[in-house]
């Protein structure tokens, strides 16, 4: 990540093949591993911890999209909806059976695996723009299935209520304990995608992406794919919907309407598709970006404001420089974040010798 | 390169002096209050007015010396109407000391109702949130203040029965917003309608409820109901004024709920004038006629400003000041408990339990808050539109609140 190397020593294919393929990826990577285990939740107070724990749910669901849109290049504009099966199914478990979250996280992502893979189904007959409004209506059903079937919402408020994740009777139930437990899954989260990516499965996404007729005649089955690529994606989408859950400590499906699916989106975009890096970065900036400035106003706005005006003047200044940056960011990269983040390093790379 | 260096220690020096005066203002004997608000979301429309009456409210009791002493700091938060950043924005309450919190949204109440327990730090959710949330037993730190839809669906019912003489064998049409807020009087309707003997039938409303001709021809051509009580959100009440009165149903036999109920839905639909007789539920008073509006147009003027825009949309404005002088009573109440010590939230929390008898001139319900009614019994007034302005039509009242109970500790027993 901060490093370069002298040249290609790899002499097997293991070597080729590693995640880290030096040895100071790996310190660095053990690096970033200690500050986030150990000194931030030490040094940092819970108010920042709430925040990161947004950011690493954020995360879950960014690369899960990121997954469908950016490497498969199926848009799906339905994954708040996905969430909600999640939420909902782990909700259902957890209090009508008393399951626990290990047993309710991966039911919840299953069935929202499940129920992609049929809002997905289209994806086989139409792509791009038609495939949105497809994905669209997969999001307006499932919001309006659990706004009516009572079975599933657990009557007219449909939200249901459940209880702090705990382990071995330890209980998750302050900011800095959930650090923990969402960090755990966030970075099963990245580690998987990684490795996903680069597997064949990865590969064969690519493929389709690029050019489906292509991978077509090569012999990749674009009808496995597309529906593979939904079920993971929707995979990863239950099992943040299952996190905010647990996070919330309720299930509601206000909290996964549409405008969810739109912010996802804007993070992967912001943040570049087809990379995980750039959800990372994506899903971060847009969680982070209006707390910054807010927190920027309240210090600074005070000497060109009354107290009166500044909560206007915040809100409004917010949402203005947000869109201002994300057109800013956008125009400077296209690509998004991450290919920023490679322009800078492959600067770096050769200074101070750039020619 | 000497003036860089002079800009920068400028720069330095500028922080360190207003580093100093924040510390200094820190001395003080000083409350800090956390406000969730929405000024830029969906609701934008009810934030932008509501929340400058809770800070003209927090600034005109700062004016007159604070709280036994104590000044009160808000810290206010825009939520958007989206759960997130609620939740940073309770844990940044938190950070920064709050004593009680004001919420804003239902998904957001929702998401906060265990931290809030969790943390010992009091929301208030006036006109939203769950009606369950009434039971302090239930949900110990969250406080409706306000009449819940529950009880508003009680107090539609009573006054329709006042209008009517008798509600056995009439026919009630209940046009709601579709969605679990609009869904969560049906128990309490379907009820009474047993109790009474009137016939109901209900007409949802999609989200966003800008569409709704076919429910309005249903029910004015077909069902020709002999009253109408309506829930609708954002711009649905204005539509639904609109369509109603392009229907030649007679106004005046329709009542809303407390979010179609403000001036700007009224005049959205087409100006006071047209909507002779629209009644509307309200849980805090209307107007301008009250000793604490009239305290806060004066401060203005001392400052030698004129009172905002904002105070024009009362309906709003005084809920904003409702449940901003909740806020004071109850620290107030937590201070004199503790013979003028600065009271923690938990005490803050006892305050707020204590509030009874407090009506600000009227501004306020006669309401009882308790350790186990959070609601404060439920009052609500009726205002009519009359000769292009609302008109108080029925004083502060308890509709059906039997009923109310009875589905407040059944739905107690059952979690």
């Amino acid at each position: 990540m901060f490093h370069r190397e002298s040249g290609v020593f790899k002499t097997t294919y293991a070597a080729d093949m590693a995640l880290y393929p030096l040895p100071i990826a790996k310190w660095t990577m053990i690096a970033l591993a200690v500050i986030f285990v150990l000194i931030v939740p030490m040094m940092v107070h819970e108010y920042y911890l709430s925040i990161l724990n947004l950011i690493f749910i954020a995360i879950v669901g960014a690369l899960g999209l990121n997954i469908l849109v950016g490497y498969t290049g199926q848009i799906s504009i339905g994954h708040g909806a996905f969430m909600s099966v999640g939420a909902y199914t782990a909700a259902n478990l957890a209090v009508k059976l008393g399951l626990p979250f290990w047993l309710t996280l991966p039911a919840g992502g299953l069935m929202a695996a499940l129920i992609g893979v049929v809002v997905g189904m289209p994806s086989l007959r139409i792509k791009g723009l038609y495939l949105a409004i497809a994905t669209l209506a997969g999001q307006l059903i499932i919001e309006w299935t659990i706004n009516r079937v009572p079975a599933i919402s657990g009557g007219a408020q449909a939200s249901i209520e459940v209880d702090r994740p705990s382990l071995f009777g330890f209980a998750f139930n302050t900011q800095g304990r959930l650090y923990f437990f969402l960090l755990f899954f966030a970075v099963i989260a990245i580690v998987a995608t990684l490795n996903l990516v680069r597997s064949r499965i990865g590969r064969a996404f690519v493929a389709v992406r690029d050019q489906d007729i292509a991978a077509e005649i090569i012999g990749i089955n674009i009808y496995r794919y597309k529906l593979l690529a939904f079920a993971i994606s929707s995979f990863y989408a239950g099992v943040c919907g299952v996190l905010y859950t647990y996070y919330f400590g309720i299930a509601n499906y206000e909290q996964f309407q549409l405008i969810v699916s739109i912010d996802y989106l804007a993070m992967i975009i912001i943040g570049g598709l087809g990379s995980v890096l750039g959800s990372i970065l994506g899903a971060t900036f847009v969680t982070l970006l209006p707390i910054v400035i807010r927190i920027f106003m309240e210090n600074v706005g005070g000497l060109f404001f009354t107290a009166a005006e500044m909560a206007n003047v915040i809100s409004g200044l917010r949402l203005g420089v947000f869109g201002g940056l994300i057109i800013f960011f956008l125009i400077v990269e296209p690509e998004g974040l991450n290919r920023l983040w490679r322009n800078i390093r492959s600067y770096f790379r050769v200074w101070p010798f750039s020619y | 390169m000497t003036r860089f260096v002079r800009s920068v220690l400028g720069v330095a020096a500028t922080t360190a002096t207003l580093a100093l005066g924040a510390g200094q203002a820190f001395a003080q004997k000083e409350v800090v209050f956390g406000l969730q608000c929405d000024r830029t979301g969906p609701t934008a429309n009810v934030g932008t007015v509501l929340c400058p009456g809770y800070q003209d409210y927090i600034a005109l009791v700062n004016s007159k010396g604070g709280v036994e002493g104590y000044k009160i700091k808000v810290l206010e938060i825009d939520n958007e109407y989206k759960v997130p950043p609620a939740i940073e924005a309770h844990e940044r309450f938190k950070k920064e000391g709050a004593v009680l919190e004001g919420l804003y949204g239902t998904p957001q109440t929702a998401a906060l109702n265990k931290k809030l327990e969790e943390d010992k730090i009091l929301g208030t959710s006036p006109g939203f949130g769950t009606s369950p949330a009434a039971d302090g037993k239930r949900f110990p730190y969250t406080f409706p203040i306000a009449a819940s839809y529950w009880s508003q669906g009680g107090a539609a019912v009573a006054f329709a029965k006042e209008k009517l003489g008798t509600l056995k064998g009439k026919k009630i049409a209940y046009l709601f917003y579709d969605n679990p807020a609009g869904k969560e009087p049906l128990p309490i309707l379907e009820d009474l309608a047993k109790a009474e003997g009137f016939e109901l039938r209900t007409f949802a409303v999609p989200a966003p409820g800008l569409e709704m001709g076919a429910q309005i021809l249903d029910i004015t051509g077909r069902y020709k109901p002999d009253f109408i009580i309506t829930h609708l959100f954002g711009r649905a009440p204005s539509v639904s004024i609109k369509e109603l009165k392009g229907k030649g149903f007679p106004l005046s036999k329709v009542v809303a709920f407390v979010w179609g109920s403000s001036e700007a839905d009224i005049i959205a639909a087409g100006g006071m004038g047209t909507a002779e007789g629209y009644n509307t539920i309200q849980f805090a008073g209307v107007g301008k006629d009250f000793p604490v509006i009239k305290d806060i147009e004066a401060m203005y003027k001392a400052q030698g400003k004129q009172p905002p825009k904002e105070m024009d949309s009362t309906v709003l404005y005084n809920r904003g000041v409702l449940v901003a002088a909740l806020h004071v009573e109850a620290l107030r109440n937590a201070i004199k408990a503790k013979n003028g010590a600065m009271p923690t939230s938990e005490e803050v929390k006892k305050g707020m339990e204590a509030v009874k008898g407090f009506t600000l001139g009227g501004l306020v319900p006669p309401m009882a808050i308790t350790p186990t009614d959070h609601e404060g019994g439920g009052w609500v007034e009726v205002w009519t539109v009359k000769g292009g302005k609302l008109e108080r039509t029925k004083a502060w009242f308890q509709g059906n609140r039997p009923v109310i109970e009875k589905h407040l500790a059944a739905d107690a027993s059952k979690s």
